[in-house]
C-alpha cells in the first residue's frame, strides 16, 4: 500500500518532469525567438507612440500624447482615408473579377482544375517588383499599349501615374489571393443544393443570391481580407506606379522612418494601420461564426 | 478556469513588457550620451598606419565613381575598397541614422545631409594632415555654408539645379521657374519635378523670390499653393529618371541637376532660370563608427588627386571643386557641356542649401501635403 | 454539371490580365534594341549583359544565402513550435503569437526590427535579414506542420510513450517521420517567401549587402532597362520549373501511396 503510493508519486513526478522537459524542448526555442525578434520589437514600436521624436531619429523619453493628436491632423487623416478608399476599390474589383473565375474553375473537370489553379498562382511566384515593373513597360507613354493604340490612330494617352494605375497594380498583385479562398469555398458547395433550388423553380440568379453566395461568404470575406491587408499598407505600388503623385499610409510610415526621422509618429501611424486591420479581422471572425 | 488561464498568461506578458523596457532604457541612455558628443571627440589617427591591413567600404550613387576604382585603390593604397550603391540621399540617411552599425567607412551625401549627420554626432572630423590633397580644392570650396573650413566633409562635386528641356518639342525655350510651374500647352502633363523635399520646393521658392533656406511659415504656405497649382500639369515627381524621360520624349521639360541633364544630346538643353537657383554640393564624409579611419582618409585623399577627381568631371559631367582636376578636363568636352563651364564664382551665385534643424520638419510636411493632394 | 457560358468572359479576362504584362516582359527580353518598348529584332544580348552585371550577381548570392539560412532556421524552430503547441500547450495566446508574423503587415514588422536593431546597436549585414526572414518563415512552417499534426495518428505516439520512450525519442522516432511532407511543404513556402521578400529586407539589410529584390527595386527606380526583362524571364522560368516539378512529385507520391 505505502510502496505503491510512493512509486505512483514518483511516476507522477517523472511524467510531470518529462512534460516540463517536452515543453522546454519544443516550445522554448521558438517562443524565445518570437519574444526577442517579434514581441519586443512590436512592444518597442508600441511604446514609441508615447514619446517625443529625437532630433536625429530615435526617441526622446518624454511622454507626450501629441503623436495621437497628429493622427487626426486633416493631412494625415486624408492620406489614411485615401488609402482605405484605394484598398477598398482594389478589393471590390478583385472580388468582382475573382468570383466568376473561381466559380468556373471549381466547375472544371479535375484535370483542368489543377492547371487553372496553378496558372492563377504562378504569376505570384515571380518577383513582386518585376510584376510591377511589367506594368510600367506596358502602360508608359511610349509603351506597348500606347503604340498599339497609336497604330489605330488613337492616343497617346497618359495611363501611368494616377490612382487608377495604383488600383490596377494592387489588383494585379493580389488577385491570386482572392481567387484561392473563393475557390476553396465554392468547391465545398454541395451541387445538390443548387439543383434543389433549381428544381424548386428558382432562376439561376436567384439560386446564386440565396444559396451560393451566402454559403461561400466565409471565402468571400477571407479573400477580401487577403487582398485588402497588403493593399492598405503598400508603399511600393503607389511609389512606382503612382509617379510620386499620390501617397498611401504605407508611404507615410516609410517616410517617417527614412526621411523625416520621426520614429514616434511613424510608430503611431503603424499602430493606426494595425488598428484598422484588427477591426477587419474581428469582422471576419464574426462573419465566420455566423456562417 | 479563467483565473488559471490568466495566471499563465500574465507572467509571459510581464516578461515581454519588462524586457522591452529594459532594452529601451539601455538604448535611451546610449542615445542621450551620443547626442551632445557632436564634433567633440576626434579619434587619434596614426599617419603611418599600415593601410594594407585596413579596408574601406563606401556608399555612393550609382555611376558616381569609376568602375575600376577598387583596383586603382588597391594598387595605389594597398587597401581593399568595397563600393556599395545608394539611390538617393534619403535611403542612405535612413540607414545611417537608424542607430545600427552599417559597416560603412565613407558615405557620399549632399551638403545639408552631411551637416545633419554631423549634428547627430555620427561623423568623424576630417583630419586635414591625412588629406594633403585638400590643397587642390578651389578656395571657394573651403567656405561652403553647410561646413565652413571642411571640418567634417570634403566636397566631391558641385553644381546647380535648373530646367532641362527639349529644344524641338517646346516652342520657346524656358527662362523662368514659372515656365516649369505653369507650362505652355505643348508641355502640359509632360513636366517632371524632383521629389526630394528641398528640391521639390526649389522652383516655387525661387519663382516667389524667397531664400532656399526659408523658415517662414507664411512663405512656405505660399510655396505650397504654387506647388499644388503646378501639380495638375505634372507627369510625375522624379529624382532619378528625368533624363531618360526627356530622351524618350515622355517629358519635354524637367527640373534637373545640371550634370544629370543629358545636354550633350541633340535637341536637349539646360538653363538656369533667371530667378536664380541653388548651389548643391555632394560631399564625402567619414563615419564615426568606421574602424578604418586612416584608410578612409587615404581614400578621400586619393579621390582628390587631379587625375582621379578629373574622371568625375569628364564622365559624370558634374563640375568638381578641384582646380587641378578641372584644368585637365578635355577642352572640347567642356565646350559642349554647360555644367562644366560654370566657374566657382558663377556657382556661388546659387544659394547654398543648409540643414534647417528642427525647421526641416516644415519641408517634410510641405512635401507630404503636395503628394497627398489629389 | 452545367457551366454557365457567360462566366467564360471574366474567366479568360482574368488570365489575360494576369499574363499579358508577363508575356510582354518575356517577349521584350529578346529584343536586340536598347529600347524596352519597341522590338527591333531577336537577340540574347540582354542575357549577356545580365550575366556580366556584378550587382545582380551579388544580390542573387545574398538572396540565396538569406533564403537558405532562414529556411533552415525557420524549419527547425517552426516544426518544434508546431509540435509543442499541438502536444504540450493549450495556450490560445501562444497560438495567436505564432501566427502573428504571417498576418502582420510586412511594413510593421520591418520598422519594429529596424527600431530593435537600432536599439541594440546591431551591426547590419546578411544576418540581420536572415534573422528577420526567419520570423515569418517560422510562422508559416508552424502553421503548415500543425495542420498535418492534427491529421496525424496520435495512437503511435501514445504507444511509444507507454513503452517508456521520452518525449524527445518519441518525437524523433515517431512524430517526425509522419510530419516529413508537411515540414517539406513548410520549408518550401518559407524559402519562396524569403526569396521574394522586399520590404523587410529593405529596412534591415546593410547597405553593403543588398538582396536581389533590393537590387531590382533600385534598377526599376533608375528607369526601365531591358536587363530587368531578361532577369524577369529567368526568374519566371525558375518558378515554372519548380511548380511543374513539385506538381509531378506530388502526383508521383499520390500514385505510390
Amino acid at each position: 500500500m505505502t510502496r505503491s503510493t510512493v512509486s505512483g508519486a514518483a511516476a507522477a513526478s517523472r511524467s510531470r518532469r518529462s512534460r516540463a522537459l517536452g515543453r522546454l524542448v519544443f516550445l522554448g526555442p521558438g517562443l524565445t525567438y518570437l519574444i526577442v525578434l517579434l514581441l519586443i520589437p512590436l512592444a518597442l514600436v508600441l511604446s514609441y507612440t508615447l514619446f517625443r521624436r529625437g532630433r536625429f531619429g530615435g526617441v526622446v523619453y518624454e511622454a507626450t500624447g501629441e503623436n495621437f493628436t497628429r493622427l487626426f491632423d486633416p493631412l494625415y487623416l486624408d492620406v489614411i482615408l485615401g488609402s482605405l478608399r484605394l484598398a477598398t476599390i482594389a478589393t471590390v474589383i478583385a472580388l468582382l473579377v475573382g468570383y466568376p473565375t473561381a466559380y468556373l474553375i471549381a466547375m472544371l473537370p479535375r484535370k483542368w482544375k489543377t492547371v487553372a489553379l496553378v496558372a492563377i498562382v504562378l504569376p505570384f511566384w515571380t518577383n513582386f517588383l518585376v510584376r510591377i515593373y511589367a506594368w510600367i513597360v506596358l502602360l508608359s507613354g511610349p509603351g506597348l499599349v500606347n503604340s498599339t493604340l497609336g497604330e489605330l490612330g488613337l492616343g497617346p494617352f497618359e495611363f501611368l501615374y494616377n490612382q487608377g494605375t495604383i488600383v490596377t497594380g494592387l489588383v494585379y498583385s493580389y488577385l491570386p489571393l482572392m481567387v484561392l479562398p473563393l475557390y476553396a469555398a465554392i468547391e465545398k458547395l454541395d451541387p445538390q443544393l443548387r439543383e434543389a433550388s433549381a428544381n424548386l423553380g428558382a432562376r439561376p440568379a436567384r439560386t446564386f443570391v440565396s444559396v451560393t453566395l451566402p454559403l461561400t461568404l466565409p471565402g468571400v470575406v477571407t479573400g477580401c481580407l487577403f487582398v485588402f491587408v497588403p493593399s492598405f499598407g503598400n508603399f511600393i505600388i503607389p511609389e512606382l506606379l503612382g509617379g510620386g503623385r499620390s501617397i498611401m499610409v504605407g508611404n507615410l510610415i516609410r517616410d517617417q522612418f527614412l526621411k523625416a526621422r520621426d520614429w514616434p509618429f511613424g510608430s503611431t501611424l503603424a499602430l493606426a494601420l494595425i488598428a484598422v486591420l484588427v477591426v477587419l479581422l474581428l469582422l471576419q471572425a464574426w462573419s465566420a461564426r455566423r456562417a | 478556469m479563467s483565473r488559471s488561464r490568466y495566471s499563465r498568461r500574465l507572467p509571459a506578458a510581464a516578461l515581454v513588457a519588462g524586457l522591452a523596457l529594459a532594452v529601451s532604457a539601455c538604448g535611451g541612455e546610449a542615445a542621450d550620451t551620443a547626442a551632445p558628443a557632436a564634433s567633440a571627440s576626434s579619434a587619434q589617427l596614426d599617419p603611418n598606419a599600415d593601410l594594407s591591413k585596413q579596408s574601406v567600404t563606401i556608399s555612393v550613387w550609382d555611376g558616381y565613381t569609376p568602375k575600376e576604382l577598387p583596383q586603382q585603390v588597391k594598387e595605389k593604397l594597398k587597401t581593399e575598397l568595397k563600393v556599395t550603391l545608394h539611390d538617393t540621399n534619403e535611403t542612405i540617411m535612413g540607414k545611417l541614422t537608424s542607430g545600427t552599425d552599417t559597416g560603412l567607412d565613407v558615405a557620399f551625401v549632399s551638403g545639408q545631409y552631411a551637416q545633419a549627420l554631423n549634428e547627430a554626432g555620427l561623423l568623424e572630423p576630417i583630419h586635414p594632415e591625412l588629406v594633403p590633397n585638400l590643397a587642390n580644392l578651389f578656395p571657394e570650396a573651403k567656405e561652403l555654408s553647410y561646413d565652413k573650413g571642411n571640418v567634417f566633409s570634403v566636397p566631391y562635386t558641385w553644381g546647380t539645379t535648373g530646367i532641362c528641356y527639349r529644344t524641338d518639342l517646346l516652342k520657346t525655350p524656358p527662362t523662368s521657374w514659372n515656365d516649369l510651374l505653369d507650362p505652355p500647352a505643348e508641355a502640359k502633363k509632360k513636366v517632371t519635378m524632383m521629389t526630394t523635399e528641398r528640391w521639390l520646393a526649389l522652383p516655387a521658392i525661387k519663382a516667389l523670390g524667397y531664400s532656399v533656406n526659408t523658415r517662414s511659415d507664411e512663405e512656405i504656405a505660399k510655396v505650397k499653393e504654387k506647388l499644388l497649382a503646378a501639380k495638375a500639369n505634372l507627369l510625375a515627381y522624379d529624382d532619378t529618371t528625368f533624363g531618360e524621360r526627356l530622351k524618350k520624349g515622355e517629358a519635354v521639360m524637367v527640373e534637373a541637376w545640371d550634370g544629370w541633364c543629358p545636354a550633350g544630346e541633340k535637341n536637349i538643353d539646360f538653363v538656369v532660370p533667371k530667378e536664380g537657383s541653388d548651389l548643391w554640393v555632394d560631399t564625402m564624409v567619414v563615419l564615426k563608427s568606421s574602424k578604418n579611419k586612416e584608410a578612409a582618409h587615404a581614400f578621400i585623399n586619393y579621390i582628390l588627386d587631379p587625375q582621379v577627381h578629373g574622371w568625375a568631371a569628364s564622365n559624370i559631367l558634374y563640375s568638381v571643386p578641384n582646380k587641378a582636376a578641372m584644368d585637365i578636363v578635355d577642352a572640347d568636352l567642356k565646350a559642349k557641356t554647360p555644367s562644366l563651364q560654370m566657374t566657382p564664382a558663377q556657382l556661388l551665385q546659387g544659394e547654398s542649401i543648409i540643414d534647417l534643424g528642427e525647421d526641416s520638419q516644415k519641408f517634410t510636411r510641405l512635401a507630404t501635403e503636395v503628394a497627398a493632394q489629389q | 454539371m452545367r457551366r454557365p457560358r457567360l462566366l467564360y468572359v471574366p474567366f479568360w479576362a482574368t488570365y489575360l490580365f494576369l499574363y499579358a504584362p508577363i508575356a510582354v516582359l518575356v517577349f521584350m527580353s529578346f529584343n536586340s534594341g536598347d529600347s524596352p518598348y519597341s522590338f527591333e529584332g531577336f537577340s540574347l544580348k540582354w542575357y549577356g549583359e545580365l550575366a556580366g552585371n556584378a550587382e545582380i550577381r551579388h544580390g542573387l548570392v545574398n538572396t540565396l544565402v538569406v533564403a537558405l539560412g532562414a529556411t533552415v532556421l525557420a524549419t527547425v524552430l517552426g516544426t518544434l513550435l508546431a509540435v509543442g503547441m499541438a502536444r504540450h500547450s493549450r495556450s490560445k495566446l501562444l497560438d495567436a503569437v505564432s501566427v502573428l508574423p504571417a498576418v502582420l503587415p510586412d511594413l510593421v514588422l520591418a520598422i519594429g526590427l529596424l527600431v530593435f536593431y537600432g536599439m541594440i546597436k546591431m551591426t547590419l549585414g546578411l544576418h540581420s535579414v536572415l534573422l528577420a526572414h526567419t520570423v515569418f518563415g517560422m510562422a508559416f512552417v508552424a502553421a503548415v506542420v500543425r495542420t498535418r499534426l492534427t491529421h496525424a495518428d496520435t495512437s503511435l505516439e501514445e504507444a511509444s510513450r507507454d513503452l517508456g520512450a521520452g518525449p524527445v525519442t518519441t518525437f524523433l522516432r515517431i512524430t517526425l517521420p509522419q510530419l516529413a511532407p508537411g515540414i517539406a511543404a513548410g520549408a518550401l513556402l518559407a524559402f519562396t517567401l524569403s526569396v521574394d521578400e522586399f520590404v523587410i529586407a529593405f529596412f534591415t539589410a546593410a547597405p553593403t549587402e543588398p538582396t536581389l529584390p533590393i537590387v531590382i527595386y533600385s534598377m526599376v527606380r533608375f528607369g526601365v532597362t531591358p536587363e530587368i526583362n531578361a532577369l524577369a524571364t529567368l526568374l519566371l522560368a525558375v518558378s515554372f520549373t519548380v511548380v511543374i516539378v513539385a506538381q509531378r512529385m506530388t502526383r508521383l507520391t499520390e500514385s505510390l501511396s
